[in-house]
């Protein structure tokens, strides 16, 4: 019986109707749509205080679900949301992301802050954000583009101490000035 | 007929087509289904998103969005307005131009009347429409017949605010021209209902505002529950931190009649109560047309789905999502009809392709603010129990902020333009 419904289920197409329903597990986009009422189509967001995801990195994208995951990375809704899935799960999220085209921020930033963190950022941060921050080493997420007021959410975040900065990036900015940090996010947030 | 087509279309487009022309009767096809289609009903938050979802996938299917207006208005952040935070509803509007010209959804404004689902095909105030599959996503409507003297009249006199727009504003007009020292009551239906934490989120805008501008006045809260239904630490918490002696909730308190030239709610026969300006939030069912079209459940409520593709249990090739939808644990809310139209889409360009289906995924994330600057939030992931085919919490996910927060308040914002603009370009 089942099988002879199965057969026919298939080939009419009339899947749904049936709970014997055969169904693929969660593709990458299924995963990651779910996302995007908060994040963006395709993770390009439209929210200042909400990071795209678009053109993230693999690596950085997983790395920090993890870290929302344990309460490692200080968090309101993402460290809830992030119990719901499992490594297989980041790992598919943070493909489909890192496959979308860079999201061209549409905001006002500060010419002379831009020129200043341009100065700024190869000898400072160019060993890990890569490329203009287009692209990061190993988990070092991509800057190009993001929401300013995002990234200095981040920046005040690792500052007080609540989310922690990596040993490399503290050494680099424990001598830079909250005017020279500013600069470069403004610098990153321009890039497109 | 006694019109034929282009004189039909012609009033139709003067604007003496409103709903149920009698005169249609096996109206023209106003649009000859060509190739595959899919029609979609309801430019709201689950609508509008099927529809796009459905072209972003498969561009070789036409979609047809059926929308009786020619802009939404969001009921999230609609008790900010209540509470003086937003001058005006404009934010909190979408049109449907870019979603148009965007991803080639044919966006039809007209009443649907009916639903055919053996011919598939629905009939509009402009005419009929084919089908190959449909999504229903109307919302909600009310059961009125639950809540004496609560008509049209009495309607404009006591606002739901539970659509947002002109009811909306109604009620923020009220508020403003009460005078200081008056009550407000809201009455809270049975859940379930569209967007559980609404009407304590609704009192807490509402406080911070008499508060501001009318001392000595209070929040009257007739809840038919047995107690506050969602965030109820977090509610009484910053209640007790901000409205202490401006809100009074009592619980289990059901309206059951209102009459409007009295200014006065009775709870089940029993007790009168008096406001000075009075929200009812009717109980609450599916959208009309849902009933209409036979796609509601035993419980002559709600519709019920297969939790994979959002299919009707009860009409092959109709998908429900939304509030009309009964969703497993997933709460009436804006976000999760995002995410349900975004599983439903999938599945459906997969079935039109004869492709297997995929399992859901989906989340549900919905801020409430307690102040102007505080907001919590309720979070969950959601899959489908293969087992009992039914969707489900991932254990840990579902869960609400810890305390107020004005982080949140201010992720809220973001909250907020991303889901329209996801729904509106
Ligand atoms: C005060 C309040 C606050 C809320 N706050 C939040 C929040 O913060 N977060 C959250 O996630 N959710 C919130 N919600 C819930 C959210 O508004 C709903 O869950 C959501 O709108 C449901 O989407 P839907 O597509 O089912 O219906 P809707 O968004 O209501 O869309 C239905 C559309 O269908 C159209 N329609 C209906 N019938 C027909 C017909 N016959 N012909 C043509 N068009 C038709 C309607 O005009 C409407 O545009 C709130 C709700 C309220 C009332």
């Amino acid at each position: 019986m089942t099988m002879i419904w199965k057969g026919w289920a298939l080939a009419t197409g009339v899947l749904a109707m049936s709970a014997l329903a055969q169904a693929a597990p969660p593709s990458p986009a299924m995963l990651a749509n779910a996302c995007a009422g908060c994040h963006g189509t395709n993770g390009g967001s439209a929210g200042p205080s909400m990071p795209s995801l678009a053109s993230q990195s693999k690596e950085a994208i997983v790395e920090a679900m993890k870290k929302f995951k344990s309460g490692e990375r200080p968090a309101t809704v993402m460290g809830r949301l992030a119990k719901g899935y499992t490594d297989a799960d980041f790992a598919a999220m943070a493909e489909f992301f890192s496959k979308q085209k860079l999201h061209a921020t549409n905001q006002t930033l500060d010419k002379a802050k831009i020129a200043k963190g341009a100065s700024l950022q190869e000898s400072n941060c160019g060993r890990c954000h890569i490329e203009d921050g287009k692209e990061g080493k190993d988990d070092t997420p991509v800057m190009a583009s993001q929401w300013l007021p995002y990234l200095q959410m981040q920046m005040a975040e690792y500052q007080s101490g609540k989310r922690k900065m990596p040993e490399k990036m503290a050494e680099k900015v424990k001598p830079l000035s909250a005017a020279d940090l500013e600069a470069l996010l403004h610098f990153y947030a321009s890039v497109k | 007929m006694t019109l034929d087509r282009r004189s039909f279309l012609k009033l139709v487009g003067a604007g003496a087509g409103a709903a149920g022309l009698p005169l249609i009767g096996r109206a023209a096809e106003i649009m000859p289904k060509t190739g595959k289609r899919v029609v979609v009903i309801g430019g709201g938050y689950g609508g509008t998103i099927a529809a796009k979802y459905v072209r972003m996938m498969d561009k070789s299917i036409e979609v047809v969005l059926i929308e009786r207006n020619d802009h939404f208005v969001s009921c999230p952040f609609s008790n900010l307005y209540l509470g003086g935070m937003l001058p005006d509803l404009n934010s909190l509007t979408i049109k449907y131009d870019k979603l148009a010209a965007n991803h080639g959804v044919k966006v039809v404004q007209a009443e649907v009347t009916g639903i055919d689902p053996a011919a598939k095909s629905v009939t509009t105030s402009k005419g009929t429409i084919a089908y190959d599959r449909l999504v229903v996503s109307p919302g909600i409507d009310f059961r009125l017949d639950e809540m004496k003297g609560y008509d049209a009249a009495a309607m404009e006199v006591m606002p739901h605010a539970w659509k947002a727009g002109p009811q909306t504003v109604l009620l923020r007009k009220q508020l403003e021209a009460m005078k200081p020292g008056g009550n407000v009551i809201i009455s809270i239906p049975l859940a379930p209902f569209r967007c559980p934490p609404g009407p304590y989120e609704r009192a807490s805008m509402i406080a911070m505002y008499l508060k501001q501008h009318k001392p000595g006045s209070k929040v009257i809260i007739l809840d038919a529950n047995p107690d506050i239904v969602s965030k109820k630490g977090l509610f009484l918490k910053g209640w007790k931190k901000h409205y202490e002696g401006i809100i009074d909730y009592r619980a289990a308190k059901k309206v059951t009649e209102v009459d409007a030239g009295k200014m006065s709610v009775m709870i089940e026969g029993l007790e009168e109560v008096k406001g000075d300006v009075i929200n009812i939030i009717p109980p609450q069912k599916a959208g009309l047309i849902a009933h209409a079209a036979g796609l509601v459940g035993t419980d002559k409520k709600w519709c019920p789905v297969n939790p994979t593709t959002f299919e009707s249990t009860l009409h092959k090739d109709i998908h429900v999502i939304g509030d009309s939808s009964i969703a497993g644990a997933m709460p009436k809310s804006g976000y999760s009809a995002n995410s349900e139209a975004k599983v439903c889409a999938t599945n459906i360009v997969a079935l039109m392709n004869g492709k297997e289906i995929t399992e859901m995924s989906a989340i549900n994330t919905c801020y409430s603010y307690l102040s102007a600057k505080e907001a919590v939030s309720v979070t969950g992931v959601y899959k489908v129990n293969a087992e009992k085919q039914v969707i489900e919490g991932v254990p840990g996910s579902v869960a609400v902020s810890p305390d107020l927060s004005e982080v949140e308040a201010i992720y809220a914002e973001s909250w907020l333009r991303n889901i329209l603009t996801e729904m509106s370009t």
